[in-house]
């Protein structure tokens, strides 16, 4: 059994992350999200709130990098996952730092080019996935599927 | 019941009159999330926006969704396996800034449950399909979900 640490952003980035919650039976999770009241209503036990942000506001992204060390020193996960965005991103980042298996899934919203912080993760996290073949460079970005 | 949206940011009243056309051709009621569109329907039930939590409750009860081609909606039908119609909105129409929803649909078209009008011509043929793939939907997976779902836990297991 893994400790699973999941951070998410609210609207369609934890919507993807509970269609793809089949893959954490039997693990122990954690969820972290700047919309926890979304993640109740979509049956995730226990949603741990964090602050949101993008990457174009530093003040806000500073206040997230930090919420997300905080979070992967409590948790101390195993592996940490994220389907986007921002501070999903900085929760990869301190994951990796701090000893965990990083797994970054792009939003499926993304068919023309990868996110921002989808782009940072595949330079830090073991694994960086699009949902679209096309975006794919059998390097540092692979597909695995898609939640449509 | 029917659950069309056309999601909370902006109106989409071609789709939205387009589909008061056909409601009374249906043989089950109508809703609809009209956004803040300018167009009042006559022959179906309609708010510019629910709660979350009605409209998750409205989702669950659909047998067939009728959307723009946003990504939250084809999420919301994809979690209860619903078969969903897409029309894209349209930029030179002034349907949206830019013609994203366009490619979103081409990218869609052809997966499971998902069904694309181009526009409004083609809306009754696409909600035929839909209702018949939804009645003959096994309660399966779709292939794309399960597969990344594998490569989830087999990562989470350390391959």
């Amino acid at each position: 059994m893994a400790r699973i640490f999941a951070a998410v952003s609210g609207g369609g980035h934890l919507e993807q992350l509970m269609l793809l919650s089949g893959a954490f039976a039997g693990h122990e999770l954690y969820i972290a999200t700047p919309n926890p009241k979304q993640a109740l209503l979509h049956g995730a036990p226990d949603p741990i709130p964090m602050p949101d942000c993008n990457l174009n506001e530093p003040i806000n992204a500073l206040r997230c990098a930090t919420s997300a060390l905080k979070l992967v020193r409590e948790i101390r996960p195993d592996v940490v996952i994220s389907t986007g965005a921002a501070p999903g991103f900085f929760c990869i980042l301190w994951g990796r730092l701090l000893g965990a298996r990083t797994l970054w899934i792009d939003s499926v919203a993304n068919a023309e080019r990868l996110s921002l912080s989808g782009r940072l993760a595949s330079h830090i996290a073991h694994r960086c996935l699009s949902q679209w073949a096309h975006l794919a460079d059998g390097k540092r970005v692979q597909y695995a599927g898609s939640v449509l | 019941m029917i659950l069309l949206t056309v999601g909370t940011q902006l109106g989409f009243d071609r789709l939205v009159a387009a589909m008061d056309a056909i409601a009374p051709d249906l043989d089950q009621p109508l809703i609809a999330q009209t956004g803040p569109g300018r167009y009042t329907p006559l022959h179906m039930q309609a708010e510019p926006f629910f709660r979350p939590s009605d409209f998750e409750e409205l989702v669950a009860r659909s047998m067939l969704i009728i959307a723009h081609a946003g990504i939250g909606s084809v999420l919301s039908a994809r979690r209860h396996n619903t078969p969903i119609v897409l029309m894209p909105r349209r930029a030179k129409l002034g349907e949206h800034r830019n013609d994203h929803q366009l490619a979103t649909a081409a990218h869609l078209r052809d997966r499971e449950m998902i069904f694309v009008a181009d526009d409004e011509s083609d809306l009754p043929g696409a909600i035929e399909r839909a209702l018949a793939a939804g009645q003959s939907a096994h309660q399966s997976q779709p292939t794309g979900l399960v597969q990344l779902q594998s490569a989830i836990s087999a990562f989470i297991l350390g391959d």
